[in-house]
């Protein structure tokens, strides 16, 4: 019998990378927002190489909201989130086992195939080490700042819009020092470690915070 | 031990579902909760699980464990089976299992109790209504609660789960555990006590 955190987790992501999961969505929508802007762009490299690091940004930005309408509402609709808050378990760390688990099954896939992806926007190597340091470090922020809109809507049967619509204006300081940090590994003047130290300092917090929120707001859901 | 109810008030969307309810049921006895749809039943055993709020009154369990709430003491076995489609039989039970964190039968022995044992490799998806109720049921058994809280258990069980089904909790009741029951099926409990729940004033 293992713990019950890391049966939570294990469920969490053979449920994602099974059939019907949300795990190799995330990665093919990832990869066709990325395959598409060049289209638009056209062939100029230059011009690709400059915003490159903040389309690889909004791209992992959106493909991790894709999943995470289901994040709790997959569980309220067939009755195993009534269990799960009957579990004796505190809920907050029930919605952080539940968000690691979702990071490691959509989040990291982003991050790995980031490397494979930077070629197409024409970046150079030690920019791609810079893309792929930064979403290693700030995609967890998206996910537990997506948590609190996944609790939020998990009463609604469409609420993936709203959560978008939620989530999106809570995601821009992550997506301001993620972007300028990966700029700023190739640009001379600008240090690389101040946005990066402020990217994982944004990241911690929405640790903290995001499993509080969404613990509140799923216990305030229940009716 | 006693699980106690007093005075409990509940208001569901700005409609009140009950109030000024009250029930005690002991150790070794089955409450039966009867009354006409829409009475409150359903929303009576939530309120048990912690899964509805109670706008009034207090709900103890005398001789439980003090350190844990009322609600982890409770099995509850509602409307939905709580089961993942894309999950085997086995590992479905097992994470509840795992997650409830208390000693009960083996999951094998648990599934085989209630005859789906030649099921437990299957994804959940492939079980018919009954089979996945009886799995819901299963998760009684996995991990010991000494209060089992069942909304219409019977629903989808033919009349062999039934009975099996009656066996379960008179089982429990002997063992002296609480079960309370919503229930149209008249079931053959041994200590059956009724509770009534009437008609809500509009």
């Amino acid at each position: 019998m293992s713990g019950p955190f890391t049966a939570l987790f294990l469920r969490e992501v053979r449920l994602a990378v099974r059939v019907g999961g949300g795990a190799l969505m995330g990665v093919l929508f990832f990869l066709i927002v990325v395959t598409v802007i060049p289209f638009g762009i056209g062939p100029d490299l230059n011009l690709l190489n400059r915003i490159g690091p903040a389309i690889l940004w909004i791209g992992a930005l959106l493909a991790t909201l894709l999943a995470l309408d289901r994040l709790f509402q997959a569980d309220r609709e067939d009755g195993s989130l009534d269990l799960l808050l009957m579990g004796g378990h505190p809920l907050e760390l029930v919605v952080v086992v539940k968000c690691l688990a979702h990071w490691a099954a959509t989040g990291l896939p982003l991050v790995i195939a980031t490397p494979i992806l930077s070629i197409f926007v024409n970046l150079e190597p030690i920019q791609i080490g810079a893309v792929v340091a930064t979403l290693l470090v700030g995609t967890p922020a998206l996910t537990f700042i997506g948590a609190i809109g996944a609790a939020l809507t998990v009463t609604l049967r469409r609420g993936g819009l709203l959560l978008a619509i939620l989530v999106l204006p809570s995601t821009i300081p992550v997506l301001i020092f993620g972007v300028s940090a990966a700029n700023a590994a190739v640009s001379e003047p600008m240090p690389f470690m101040t946005p990066f130290l402020y990217l994982a300092a944004v990241s911690l917090i929405s640790t903290v915070i995001g499993p509080v929120a969404a613990a509140a707001a799923l216990r305030s859901g229940q009716d | 031990m006693r699980l106690i109810g007093v005075d409990l008030l509940c208001e569901r969307g700005g409609r009140r579902v009950f109030s000024g309810l009250g029930f005690a049921v002991s150790g070794g006895e089955a409450l039966v909760v009867t009354g006409p749809n829409g009475a409150g039943k359903s929303s009576l055993l939530r309120v048990i699980a912690g899964l509805v709020r109670h706008d009034a009154g207090t709900i103890t369990l005398e001789g439980g464990d003090d350190e844990l709430p009322v609600p982890a003491q409770c099995h509850y076995a509602g409307h939905y089976d709580a089961l993942k489609p894309s999950l085997t039989v086995m590992e479905n039970l097992s994470f509840w299992q795992s997650f409830f964190e208390v000693p009960g039968l083996d999951p094998l022995d648990a599934l085989d109790e209630l005859e789906i044992g030649h099921l437990a490799d299957l994804p959940g998806a492939y079980l018919s209504a009954g089979q996945r109720r009886r799995l819901a049921l299963a998760r009684l058994l996995v991990a010991r609660r000494p209060v089992w809280l069942l909304d219409e258990p019977t629903s989808a069980l033919d009349r062999r789960s039934e009975a099996k089904l009656t066996a379960l909790m008179n089982a429990h009741v002997a063992d002296g555990g609480i079960v309370m029951a919503a229930t149209h099926t008249p079931l053959e409990l041994v200590n059956r006590r009724e509770l009534q729940i009437g008609r809500p004033q509009a």
